[in-house]
């Protein structure tokens, strides 16, 4: 269980996030939506201490972030970030056995490997594990990188916007990868989306956030409906309900 | 390593004539000085590319060891060339290193990690330091007596002759220690070089990373910058080389590596100059004009890769 008490952020003296108060329950797959600059990668930065926090708590588990080693953090959780200009020069298997780093500390054992093979199986990566991230196209690119916050191999991972360079089959591939996980691996999801779409469709829980705070909080069908979307996103499509399913018009 | 071999072995005996009691140690003296300034350039090169994830970029260029001569200057100058003539060789190293250490961890401590996205800042700044540190070297070395001038003009030049053992040893002592502590520290190394965000998501503290590389480069700026002076782009030109021998990021593999070339380009071209080309040029010459050009096909080429 994340838990996220009074949180506050400013960046000098612009507020990112104001008093946020979240539990995101362990297993599943929380969904983070929200228009341009609602803070929800902010958020995710906190939690995955990739900034400092500034004010209130957060803990995960029974780690409080910022309290606890870096080291024990990165046993628990990982994120995989919304910008990847990382080593261009590395091969798809060196990169993914950096995932590899909290666990051994530079001396890999034979389960390290395996797990590295393993998380290039799972994400198709096999016939390229040897070229350099460089040659690859960016879908690939992404693809290796969740394949190394994969192989890290930690009870919660954040992403953040991991759709940005899919095309649709990826996308739904993906996604459906960390619902696999969720379900059958006791894993924990919390992903930053824009598609609220694919929110819908994949997510238990959707944290909607405007402007710093959380407006709504609940299950896909609660949380998407005409009103919501008017009044965090200011535009109001149609939200079709398909056989159960939620759908938002485009 | 075979080439290297071959470098040393002709390096200590073509051309001996006369007594080899005499010739072995007056060149192998010479030869640990070349040796312990190509590794620790070398190293220093590869940890500083490490922080700042750019290949074009190394503590000669940022001006470390402008910085050096600087901070040896401004203790002649203050202290006198008597005073500081009359610390012990250890007392002096001690003090310019660590003077260098906090100079560097102030000045780009804070520049490393905010504007190391900006490639081209970093270079300007780094220019724009290292012509700031020469242009007041320069004024103060004009006010300053004549004698102790010479002072300062012995301990900085570069000059792969005359270098007594006390010194050596010091430098030795360091640049061992400093080698180790890489060694140790190779596998962070591998996962700084990922950048600040991928550091701390695999549980290391960046901050601290950078912190303990900027001693270590501080560390071996000052021996090879103490032993020989300033040279501009020999650690360059040897870390572009490794780079192109070695394809891959692993810093078990580059550091030796780069430390190789290094040593190659270092003794192997000395060996050339004074024993076959007859010591018409500096050596030191031949590699910036060498480094100069891998600088500009560097920049030519563009920024990260």
């Amino acid at each position: 269980m994340i838990t996220v008490t009074g949180v506050g952020y400013k960046i000098g003296k612009t507020t990112i996030l104001e008093d946020i108060n979240l539990t995101i329950p362990k297993g599943g797959v929380t969904a983070l939506i929200g228009p341009n600059g609602a803070g929800k990668s902010s958020l995710l930065g906190l939690i995955a201490r990739l900034t400092t926090l500034q004010m209130g708590r957060i803990t995960v588990d029974d780690l409080g972030v910022g309290a606890c080693a870096n080291d024990v953090l990165a046993r628990k959780l990982a994120i995989l970030p919304q910008t990847n200009e990382v080593a261009p020069l590395l091969t798809v298997r060196e990169l993914v056995s950096f995932g590899r780093y909290p666990h051994h500390k530079g001396r890999p054992t034979a389960r390290d490997d395996e797990m590295i093979d393993q998380a290039l199986q799972r994400f198709d990566l096999k016939d390229f594990a040897d070229r350099r991230l460089d040659t690859l196209s960016g879908g690939q690119r992404q693809r290796a990188q969740v394949a190394m916050t994969f192989a890290q191999d930690t009870d919660y991972i954040l992403l953040d916007e991991p759709l940005n360079n899919l095309d649709i089959a990826a996308s739904r591939a993906l996604m459906k990868e960390l619902r696999d996980l969720a379900e059958n691996h006791g894993r924990t999801i919390v992903i930053v989306l824009h598609d609220i779409n694919y929110a819908a469709a994949y997510a238990d829980l959707i944290v909607a956030m405007k402007n710093g705070k959380i407006s709504a909080t609940g299950a896909p069908d609660q949380v998407v409906t005409q009103g919501l979307l008017e009044d965090v996103f200011e535009t109001s499509p149609k939200v079709h309900r398909i056989e159960g399913k939620v759908l938002v018009e485009v | 390593m075979l080439l290297l071999a071959c470098c040393i072995i002709g390096y200590l005996t073509l051309g001996a004539r006369g007594n080899w009691e005499f010739v072995l140690p007056f060149r192998g003296n010479k030869l640990v000085v070349l040796l312990l300034v190509a590794v620790s350039v070398s190293t220093a090169t590869v940890l500083f590319q490490t922080i700042t994830q750019n290949r074009i970029l190394t503590p000669a260029i940022m001006g470390f060891d402008a910085l050096y001569v600087l901070i040896l200057t401004v203790l002649v100058f203050v202290l006198g060339g008597q005073a500081y003539g009359e610390l012990s060789q250890i007392g002096q190293f001690a003090l310019n290193t660590s003077l260098l250490m906090c100079a560097a961890l102030a000045l780009f401590g804070t520049l490393l990690t905010k504007a190391r996205s900006d490639l081209m800042r970093m270079i300007l700044t780094g220019i724009i330091f290292a012509g700031l540190f020469r242009a007041v070297t320069g004024f103060l070395q004009r006010m300053i007596d004549p004698n102790e001038y010479a002072v300062i003009q012995v301990a900085s030049f570069a000059r792969f002759a005359r270098i007594d053992g006390g010194l050596l040893t010091i430098a030795g002592v360091l640049t061992c220690g400093a080698l180790i502590v890489c060694w140790q520290m190779r596998h962070r190394l591998d996962v700084l070089a990922l950048g600040e965000v991928a550091t701390i998501n695999l549980g290391e503290n960046p901050r601290r990373g950078r912190f303990q590389v900027l001693v270590l480069i501080a560390v071996l700026v000052s021996v090879s910058t103490a032993l020989v002076g300033p040279m501009a782009f020999l650690g360059l030109l040897v870390v572009s080389l490794a780079h192109l021998i070695t394809p891959t990021a692993s810093h078990a593999v580059l550091l030796p590596c780069a430390a190789l070339v290094s040593a190659v380009t270092l003794v192997g071209g000395q060996f050339v100059l004074e024993r076959v080309m007859g010591l018409t040029t500096p050596l030191v010459v031949v590699i910036d004009v060498m480094g100069g050009v891998v600088f500009l096909i560097l920049l030519m080429r563009g920024g990260q890769r």
